[in-house]
């Protein structure tokens, strides 16, 4: 038997399995050594990746706590002097102003961009397509373009600048956000609900007020939030727009002031006490865009939580 | 056979289930209205931009792009010095932020203990929740000393201050705003390709492993070769984040609207020159500015289509 085996000619693919295993085993020692070592490099290179957030983070908190102070938050901003360095007031009006803007800007944007993400969710028409495409591109467009718009079709006319137009560029630049977002989340709404709403005799409009929307909400709301977080850090648009106050500014019809674009103000200011100033504002910034996004997860986890 | 006829009158109950059916204008309308009224305003947006540029695009023409000098108020108004900036700044993000948000999008995905996962992955999207304000911030205070002491020399000795690392050693530099984008689209290059890299068949990945390959050798040429198409979109999209960053580009990049010598240059993007000049801007430069927005528009706009065709093959079921 054992003879007759190695009569035969060799197999060469029995050869050529036996070679490459052969080989196989030798180079494993090697082999699992480098791909140790380039693990290694890949969660160094993620960890370096969280240093910047680290840095960021030690930065607003040292440097910003230091200049944050009761006072500073609810006070009006003063221009210091060259006699009086130190006075810069506070930032009070800023954050008003961030907080008419934005909050109109949102009042605006959602019913739009739910009823968008709702036409898109709902229908597969060409037009229907072709919007969703427009959708997405408008989300990734640089925010300072909505600032010449904003520009050109508000200020212009106005012949002033005013919180208004950040209001308009604000509400332009959320409505694709939340519209995808929420676009999303209705897609999300199984076809059994809806179909069993309509089985009931209920009209679409029934069954969207009535099972879509509801169940699709906690994306929306998460959505919604997060382009509010997006929308508040935005500096570039506001920039182009909304001119600068001094005063507690209630009226949009006016030029306001707000937090991002204080930053980017007292950043480049002359005196050290402004621009120490600017982590300050920076920090109050974040504070409030943070709570947003971390808001629109506790909401959306507790929503689906409920119902479960 | 009998014929089959509708009842000459339909019953209440009938009558009302077929209007509830059928009847339902007002809503689609509502939305189709939305829908149009949304349309209109992108349409305006684009106008807008168009229409404020065209003074300047019908009277320097060609020469907006090709024209190497830039000189705000008096003119000439040449964007060549920009866009090279913008591109360098984004290309010198993409050389960064690439390896590294690929390396940390397969840390999360296959490298750390599940439990820390979904904690790990929240850490780099809190990347994306700061304002591009703290950025330029933080840059200013905290990169541009760095650079000037640390970075730049040891570049400047490594090479003997040949080109590209030469020139004055002041922080401000398209080599610091493309330092400062690395770190603000690396989110996005994460998050994308984690979700691409994620979509990529187990059996694959088992398969390599039973082939004998190590780790990193089914990382390298079976996971990141499928998720190839995904990969470039990921890239395309955090390209077209890095092109339009404005603020936080012109508070580090020295606001020089020059064609750099080097990587040490001051310079001016597109983006950055917008935020900085519009303010004082008035007539003509106005309107060269809003061309500046227009080819700003194009380009991001065919970047960020470019990268949706590419993250949609890529997630898209075979």
């Amino acid at each position: 038997m054992t003879n007759l085996l190695s009569q035969l000619p060799p197999d060469p693919i029995l050869e050529r399995r036996r070679a490459i295993q052969s080989r196989a085993a030798q180079t494993i020692g090697r082999r699992t050594l480098v791909s140790k070592a380039f693990l290694s490099v890949l969660v160094g290179a993620f960890l370096l990746s969280l240093l910047p957030l680290g840095s960021v983070i030690f930065a607003l908190l040292v440097k910003g706590i230091a200049a944050i102070s009761w006072p500073f938050l609810h006070t009006l901003p003063h221009q210091p002097s060259l006699i009086d360095q130190n006075a810069i007031g506070g930032i009070g009006n800023a954050i008003e102003g961030t907080v008419i803007i934005d909050g109109l800007a949102a009042l605006v944007a959602v019913p739009v961009a739910v009823l968008v993400g709702l036409y898109l969710a709902e229908s597969s028409s060409r037009v229907a397509n072709f919007l969703r495409v427009i959708t997405e591109i408008m989300t990734g467009l640089p925010s300072i373009l909505l600032g010449v718009f904003a520009y050109a079709y508000v200020v212009l006319p106005m012949k002033r600048f005013s919180g208004l137009a950040g209001i308009v560029a604000l509400a332009v630049l959320m409505v694709p956000v939340i519209a995808k977002a929420s676009e999303l989340a209705f897609r999300g709404v199984p076809q059994s609900l809806k179909e069993a709403g309509l089985a009931l005799g209920a009209r679409n409009s029934r069954v969207a007020r009535g099972v879509i929307i509801p169940a699709a909400l906690p994306g929306v709301i998460t959505g919604v939030l997060l382009s509010l977080a997006r929308a508040m850090g935005e500096t570039a648009p506001i920039l182009l727009v909304i001119g600068a106050s001094g005063t507690w500014t209630w009226n949009p019809m006016h030029q306001m002031s707000s937090l991002p674009l204080l930053t980017y103000n007292y950043s480049g200011s002359q005196y050290p006490s402004q621009r120490a100033a600017a982590w300050g504002v920076a920090l109050a910034l974040v504070v409030m865009v943070m709570v947003l996004s971390l808001g629109s997860r506790l909401v959306a986890a507790r929503m689906r939580r409920e119902k479960r | 056979m009998n014929k089959l006829t509708l009842p000459a009158k339909r019953s209440d109950v009938a009558e009302r289930i077929h209007r509830s059916a059928t009847s339902d204008r007002p809503y689609t309308l509502l939305l189709r209205g939305t829908a149009l009224f949304f349309g209109a305003v992108i349409i305006l947006f684009v106008w807008s931009v168009v229409h404020t540029a065209w003074p300047a695009v019908t009277t320097f023409g060609y020469h907006l792009i090709t024209g190497s000098a830039w000189v705000s108020g008096s003119g000439p108004y040449g964007a060549l010095p920009l866009l090279t900036d913008t591109v360098l700044t984004t290309a010198i993000a993409l050389v960064i932020a690439v390896p590294v948000g690929l390396a940390a999008a397969l840390t999360l995905l296959f490298l750390i203990p599940r439990r820390l996962r979904s904690f790990a992955a929240s850490l780099i999207e809190l990347l994306a929740a700061v304002p591009s304000v703290v950025y330029g911030l933080w840059g200013l205070w905290y990169l541009t000393p760095w650079l000037s002491k640390t970075v730049q020399p040891f570049l400047a000795r490594l090479t003997g201050g040949s080109w590209p690392f030469n020139g004055a050693q002041e922080g401000f530099s398209v080599l610091l705003a493309g330092l400062v984008l690395s770190i603000m689209i690396l989110p996005t290059i994460v998050a994308i390709s984690r979700d691409v890299i994620g979509v990529v068949p187990r059996e694959l990945i088992e398969g390599g492993l039973s082939l004998g390959a190590t780790q990193s050798q089914v990382l390298l040429k079976v996971v990141l070769p499928a998720a190839r198409t995904g990969i470039f979109g990921a890239i395309a999209l955090g390209a077209g984040r890095a092109l339009g960053e404005t603020i936080a580009v012109a508070m580090v990049i020295g606001s020089n609207p020059q064609l750099p010598h080097s990587l040490f240059s001051t310079g001016a993007t597109l983006a950055s020159t917008i935020a900085t000049q519009f303010g004082e801007a008035t007539g003509t430069t106005g309107s060269a500015l809003a061309a500046l927005a227009l080819m700003l528009m194009v380009i991001t706009a065919s970047v960020n289509f470019g990268a949706r065709v590419l993250t949609k093959r890529a997630t898209a079921p075979l």
